[in-house]
């Protein structure tokens, strides 16, 4: 089981870290909600919850609860700009089908 | 693919409903968009990697043009290019003619409003329209760049901004098509974003020397509310003065005779080239060349060190002038926060440091400062963060009051109280069977209405006569987080009220505005020697026009000539000396008239007794 940060979202991710001053690592996960089903969460963290797995990737800390685990295993986050926009991408081998805007998506 | 941002923990938001918010600087000279992603504000460059948008607006027959383009026009069209809009906020048709630093534009008013619009050859624009042009340019950058509409977003404004202009860049916003969390005062935004709001309490100096103007403030942090103790600055003093110095020395050291408007630009873009040049380099090569003219040189940073000195101690003055208004020393500033593109020119950071005594913040980019606070409150206000005790409390710049008898100012909320804020100060009438009462709302610190600015103006019509002092006029004023306000009025034992939203009528000019503070203390001592003055002429009244009443009644049946006689004379004097006597005499003779009459009054109380109970039965008389 494990989840990939590529090179480019490592180094933002311990940016924006830095950049808050606090916080242990970056949390992934996904919530049953949206168009599609499941969404991503995407965030700080600054305790552990129980059932919580750690990674340590490329020197960041990753924070996955197991009931996400089962949908993100083998996900490689990336961080793109497209245009002026930039952020996070999932790219998870485990969605099959997701909706128009990529927020949302099924398994 | 989407692209998502980290959130603070808890706080995912589910798909298509991410709260996007957006803090806009609307500067002078540069506007500037912002925002917070993954924790983080950014400023949002366009499509060529540039932060910065001109505040330029040109007009052509079809369509008109924003930023960089319009910037390019001005010199070719200036009719049509409109800059420097920011400096026509809020502003009359009176106070255009006044501003002697606003381009030679056409204005042109219409009969249904006082608002100056200025004629393009695109129509007719007012200076609120001509700043929606340009927020609407920010505000699809950033709906581009955060792939979202935007929620709300927190537009700056400086610190000395009145009610008419806050007003007028409100109206912006709405004509704009956004949703304003809320207008924040440009020194609080350059504080936050330094995170000087998470301190508990401190003494904040922010020094904004931008293009064309010069700000200092002086605020004061307490539990989380900012209050601005002191504004003070030149509205005709930045980098453009340094250029013109430099070009100056060129023009000098060249020799040139000839300088036409081509040379003198030439001359101007070359001097703020080697202006940045010296922000690092110790010397620079400046070259003119063109087909008549061929120089170059070099020019060491001392050299134009000794160049600028005299502008930057300017500043400084400004700053002595702003730390004495606010009645605090230089060792009590905690920290000194770098506004504006100007103050990267190392004397002025070597000048400040030296007065203040301390290394000023200048870690973040100084043009970019004021809308990376204000990108930050604006995610706050969004609801991006968890237990977020912090919202940021703004003060009243400037007391707001009510004219009462005798032309003076009544403060209802003083200034430098956290908005948003409610207060309510009862009043009564001054005459017998009075059934209105105009309510006259002015903002300052003088303690005369005629020194203080005029906002508004209405009355309280159709309550019941009553006799003087008896009617009970509740006047309630508002002042919304924004430092707009509404005043309401009632009369408490009738229930009749009204109320108005401070549509301000405009009337300041930029100088006036920073002056008023200063004027108010200047004149502390006049002031409340014409206020003792006023108000005992207002008490002189009141006592004649009460003993007029009460002759007039009964004077005849209670009182021997010689008595009537006696009491005429010491009104008389009094009225006589009305409005040339001292505050001390009027005392005296006011009480003079009061003894004179004293009997009178006694007498006027027996007989009124009397005639109650004239003709009655002690039985019918209620004991």
């Amino acid at each position: 089981m494990a989840i990939h940060l590529s090179d480019k979202a490592a180094s933002r991710v311990q940016h924006f870290l830095q950049n808050r001053g606090k916080g242990i690592g970056l949390r992934l996960g996904v919530k049953t909600t949206g168009c599609s089903g499941l969404a991503y969460v995407i965030e700080f963290v600054d305790e552990l919850q129980e059932g919580d797995e750690v990674f340590e990737t490329k020197g960041v800390k990753v924070v996955v609860d197991a009931k996400s685990l089962v949908f993100l295993d083998g996900t490689e986050v990336d961080f793109a700009r497209v245009g002026l926009n930039e952020g996070f991408q999932f790219k998870n081998p485990n969605a099959r089908d997701a909706c128009g805007c990529g927020e949302s998506f099924t398994v | 693919m989407a692209l998502l941002q980290i959130s603070e923990p808890g706080q995912s938001a589910t798909p298509h409903q991410h709260r996007s918010s957006a803090g806009i600087d609307l500067g002078t000279t540069n506007s500037l968009v912002a925002t917070v992603r993954s924790g983080e504000a950014v400023c949002l460059p366009d499509e060529e990697g540039r932060s910065l948008l001109p505040s330029v607006v040109h007009f052509a027959s079809s369509g008109r043009l924003v930023g960089h383009q319009a910037e390019a026009l001005q010199n070719s069209d200036p009719m049509n290019s409109i800059a420097s809009i920011k400096r026509l906020m809020g502003r009359g048709q009176e106070d255009v003619s006044r501003l002697d630093d606003v381009r030679p534009y056409e204005f042109v008013t219409r009969a249904d409003s006082s608002v100056p619009r200025i004629h393009t050859r695109g129509g007719d624009f007012s200076a609120v329209e001509i700043s929606a042009e340009i927020l609407k340019v920010l505000v699809q950058r950033a709906r581009q760049s955060i792939n979202s509409e935007l929620d709300g977003v927190v537009i700056t404004v400086p610190a000395y901004f009145d009610d008419a202009q806050r007003q007028a860049t409100r109206d912006a916003a709405t004509l704009a098509g956004l949703n304003l969390f809320r207008l924040l005062n440009e020194p609080t935004a350059a504080a936050v974003a330094y995170g000087l709001d998470q301190n508990a309490d401190g003494l904040i100096a922010v020094f904004d020397l931008g293009g064309g103007t010069f700000d200092i403030s002086l605020l004061r942090l307490n539990r989380g509310v900012f209050e601005v103790l002191a504004t003070g600055g030149d509205s005709s003093l930045g980098g453009d003065d340094m250029d013109h110095a430099l070009g100056e020395w060129i023009i000098a050291e060249a020799g040139f005779s000839d300088v036409d408007a081509g040379l003198a630009r030439r001359i101007l873009l070359a001097a703020r080239a080697a202006k940045e040049n010296l922000t690092c380099a110790e010397s620079t090569q400046i070259t003119i060349d063109d087909r008549k003219h061929q120089w170059s040189a070099t020019i060491t940073r001392e050299r134009f060190n000794e160049l600028i000195h005299g502008l930057v101690a300017k500043t400084l003055t400004a700053c002595r002038r702003a730390l004495r208004d606010a009645a605090v020393s230089k060792s009590e500033i905690d920290e000194v926060v770098m506004v504006g593109g100007s103050t990267r020119v190392p004397l002025v950071q070597s000048m400040v440091a030296e007065y203040f005594e301390r290394k000023p913040m200048c870690d973040l980019d100084p043009d970019k400062v004021v809308a990376l606070g204000a990108a930050i409150q604006a995610d706050i206000l969004a609801g991006n963060k968890p237990d977020s005790d912090m919202l940021l409390l703004d003060v009243l710049p400037l007391s707001l009051g009510i004219e009462t008898m005798g032309g003076l100012s009544e403060k209802i909320i003083t200034r430098n109280t956290a908005i948003p804020v409610a207060r309510a100060q009862e009043f009564t009438t001054f005459k017998d069977g009075q059934t209105a009462m105009s309510v006259h709302v002015v903002q300052g610190e003088r303690e005369l209405v005629s020194d203080c600015r005029s906002l508004a103006r209405f009355e309280l019509r159709g309550f019941p006569p009553m006799t003087a002092g008896a009617a009970r006029i509740r006047v309630t004023y508002q002042v919304d987080a924004d430092g707009l306000m509404s005043v309401s009025a009632e009369e408490i034992t009738s229930g009749v009220a009204a109320e108005i939203v401070v549509k301000p009528s405009y009337g300041l000019t930029d100088s006036e505005i920073e002056s008023m503070l200063r004027a108010s203390m200047d004149h502390a001592r006049e002031d409340i020697e014409l206020r003792m003055h006023k108000e005992q002429q207002v008490e002189a009244r009141r006592v004649i026009e009460a003993i007029d009443a009460a002759m007039k009644q009964d004077g005849e049946a209670l009182l021997t000539v010689d008595e009537s006689a006696s009491i005429e004379k010491h009104r008389h004097s009094l009225e006589s000396a009305l409005e040339t006597a001292d505050t001390e005499k009027l005392r005296r003779l006011v009480r003079a008239l009061e003894e004179a009459s004293e009997f009178y009054v006694a007498r006027r109380m027996d007989n009124s007794v009397k005639q109650a109970l004239a003709g009655k039965q002690i039985d019918e008389v209620d004991v």
